[in-house]
This record gives C-alpha cells, structure tokens and sequence, in this order.
C-alpha cells in the first residue's frame, strides 16, 4: 500500500467540523422534541379515536416506520420541492427527522400506554380528578419512564440519520466533512475523523441520558 | 345518605345488577358479601359512577350521580375509593400519593395539601414512611396508602371493594384493622368483602348478593345466625 496519510488538513479543519457537530446535535435535539410530542399525539389518537385522523395517524406510522429515512428526507426536500415549496437544508433535514421521530417514538409510547394499567385511571378519576388530570399527572409520568430508553435510543438515531442531510446539501457533521475531504482529496482522514467525533457525540449522549435519568426516576 | 333505587346494570347482554333498592344512612358500615360475579364490585363502581347504568338511580345526598347535569368530579370527592388492586401511584412518593389530589382536585396549597396528607398517614399508621416510594412497601401498607389517599379529600363515604382479597394473609390483618378504625369513628361504609369475621364485628348491616340481586339485608346477628334464603345458606356453608 502506497497511500500516504495526511492528518494535518484535518486538524486544520477540526473548529469547522466541532462547529458543524453542534449543528448535528441541534438538529437531531429539536427533531427529538418535536418527535415526542407528535408521536405522544398520534399515539394517543391512534388510541382512542376512529375515523379519518386515525388513520392518518396510522399511515404517518406506517410511513416513517417502513420507508428509509433517506427517501423521507428526499420527500421534504425534492419531494416538496418539485411542487414549489423549497425549503432550507436545515428545515428539510429538521422536518424529516421530526417526521421519522414521531413515527418511530408514536410505537413506543402505544406500548407504553398499554404497560400501564387501567386501574390506575380508575383510582385517579375515583379520586375526583378529571380525565386530563389522570393522564397529565399519572398516566404520562410513567409512560415516560417505559418509553425512557427508546427515546434515549432514537436520539442516537436522529444523530447518525441527520448525516443523509449532506445530500440535500445541509453542511453539518457530514456535510461539512465532504465539504473539506473533496477540497483536500483527504477522503479517508476526514471520514475517520468524522466517525471518531460521531462515537463520542453519542457515548456523550447515552451518558447524558444516564445521569438524567437518575434525576428524573427515583422510583 | 346514599339512596339506590331499581338499579339495573348490563355488560353487553349480561344482566350483572338486576334492580337493587337499597339505602345507606349516614354513619353506617354496610358490608356487602356474595360469590365472585354477583355484582356486588359492581355496585360500588356504579355508586361513584366508574361505571354507567341502563336503569335505575343512585342519590348522593340528594344528587343525582348518573343525571346527565351532575358534576361528577365534585360528587367523586365525596366518596372515597379503595380498590382490590391497591393502586398505589408508583412515581409518587408516598406523601405525594396522599398530596397530590387534595392540591390539584380541591384546589388546597401544597403546604395544606402536605399537611392534610401527612395527617391521614400518620393516621393509617404510615407517618414514617412519608419519602418511601410505593413499591418499597408491603402490599398492606400500601393498601393502608390506598386508604388515606382516599381520605384525604376529607370523603363522607368511603367505599371498599374486596380491600384485603389481594394480600398475603399476613397483612390482611392490618388494613382490616385501620378499616375498624374508620368504622369507629363514624365513617360511613360500603365494603364489599371476603371477609366474614369483619363483616361480622364490624358491619351495622351486611348484604348478600346473589347472581344481581339483593337476596338478603339485615344486622350481622341475623344474617348470619338465622339466613333465610336458601343460596345464602349455601354461600355460609361454603366460606366457614
């Protein structure tokens, strides 16, 4: 083998590519967000209701669960796109994560509701409280917790998917690597980087995830 | 006062109470016994409107509780619910369990909430296990648990349903025993039971229920030293 490695380009670039790291991180943060609350709603629509919106919810499921990710992603972007709507890369790449989330975390909380049992609505609603109250203040408390470790583990997700962003030309992690490695001809050097940078963003996030959920369950 | 008048319930196309009459005075214990599936569970879930009925009324001191006005998150604060499965909140602490309604139903402060949730520990016995979670108690402290939660929405009626069926028998000892407490002092009660000796010592008045009907009522002596029907006979014969 003749190929020699040059690492300097890299490090050269390393403040860029940290920086494009935090975009990642922010992208695949707010997609989890919005992916908990939708996929919160759509579970329980799919739950207690009939009719058209459920099976809207139904097939926003379907859809993010059976498709790949990366052809949602062409979804928001080109998709959209050849009917006019031209989003920004952050956006496209923000919507079609949040889309996936949702689906993926609408699963999980389904199970979740179904983990906890009926009685304990019956003791909170014998209690006085209201219907709102009982799923507020009892139900969701503890479906958070069964759905704890999914979402920990679809965060992860959202950051290793938010890579297929550089192909709608969104210049995070990824993006921005490909940016330097084809100005450099570095290919390898900079996706190995990249790759190291990926593992510790996650391993800082599972450790994350850890310590909160000390604080958030003591039970 | 709780008035029940013809009082007919259905799941599907089973007929589970078959037009009770029954009224329960203020102060009164009224233990309700029978078989598994006579409706008599049922009865109490249909007294605080955890289940509809297809005919009939139930009076909570005069409301309605199955007329289409009747609030009926009000009317449940004044008929405190203790299930079989105790149904302790898990990610409460014990505090919080008792805590939690008083603050978000009455609308009390937290520090008067705290403190009306204490008292009722305390008085079932749990004061020193106020920051314990639920799952490190035993199933009869978490009964006990069940019950001051239930009593600190300061009910006039407490309704219980097979309290102590779901616990090891070591411990059905001392949830029966905080429930004698209520009984002597004054609370009005509908406890549906298993257990006899209780229904015995405890009850002003004992029911048996039989496949949805009401077959007997009368004070303990009575019903279980003269039982006039016939099922009655067999259901005694059987649980001694």
């Amino acid at each position: 083998m003749d190929y020699n490695f040059h690492w300097k380009p890299v490090i050269k670039a390393l403040p860029e590519l940290l920086e494009a790291s935090l975009l990642t991180l922010q992208v695949a943060a707010i997609s989890i967000v919005f992916g908990i609350v939708i996929g919160l709603g759509l579970a329980l629509i799919r739950l207690h209701m009939t009719g058209p919106v459920k099976w809207l919810a139904s097939a926003w499921v379907e859809l993010a669960r059976n498709t790949p990710a990366l052809f949602q992603l062409f979804f928001f972007g080109f998709g959209l796109g050849s009917f006019g709507l031209h989003l920004s890369p952050y956006m496209i790449v923000l919507l079609a994560l949040s889309f996936n989330n949702a689906g993926y975390l609408a699963e999980n909380f389904r199970g979740g509701f179904g983990a906890v049992p009926e009685t304990q609505i019956r003791a909170s609603r014998s209690l006085g409280m209201t219907a709102f109250q009982a799923y507020t203040r009892i139900v969701i408390p503890q479906v958070l917790r069964i759905v704890y470790l999914p979402i920990t583990n679809q965060m992860v997700w959202a950051v290793l998917i938010s890579s297929l962003g550089m192909l709608v030309g969104f210049r995070e992690l990824s993006g921005e690597t490909q940016f330097f490695a084809s100005k450099t001809f570095r290919i390898f050097e900079y996706f190995a980087v990249t790759a190291v940078i990926y593992y510790v963003i996650v391993k800082l996030i599972l450790g994350a995830s850890r310590l909160l959920a000390v604080r958030l369950f003591r039970y | 006062m709780i008035e029940i008048r013809d009082l007919h319930k259905y799941f599907g196309a089973l007929h589970v109470l078959k037009g009770i009459n029954l009224d329960v005075e203020k102060g009164e214990v009224l233990s309700v016994i029978g078989a598994s599936g006579s409706g008599k569970s049922t009865l109490l879930y249909c007294i605080n409107a955890l289940e509809a009925i297809q005919q009939g009324s139930v009076l909570v001191d005069g409301t309605d509780v199955h007329a289409k006005g009747t609030n009926i998150n009000t009317l449940r604060q004044n008929l405190g619910m203790v299930f079989q499965q105790w149904n302790s909140f898990p990610h409460l602490t014990v505090l919080e369990n008792v805590a939690l309604a008083p603050r978000i139903v009455r609308g009390l402060d937290k520090a008067r909430a705290r403190e009306i949730a204490e008292q009722q520990l305390v008085h079932v016995g749990l004061g020193d296990k106020l920051n314990n979670y639920p799952l490190a108690l035993s199933g009869g402290q978490q009964q006990r648990l069940a019950i001051a939660r239930a009593l600190a929405m300061e009910p006039s009626y407490m309704l219980f349903d097979e309290a102590t069926s779901a616990l090891d028998p070591e411990l059905v000892g001392e949830v029966l025993d905080t429930m004698r407490l209520l009984a002597e002092e004054g609370m009005t009660m509908i406890c549906v039971t298993h257990e006899m000796g209780f229904a015995r010592e405890v009850s002003d008045r004992v029911a048996f229920f039989h496949q949805g009907i009401m077959e007997e009522i009368s004070p303990p002596e009575e019903l279980f030293g003269a039982p006039k029907s016939e099922h009655l006979q067999k259901f005694l014969s059987k649980v001694k």
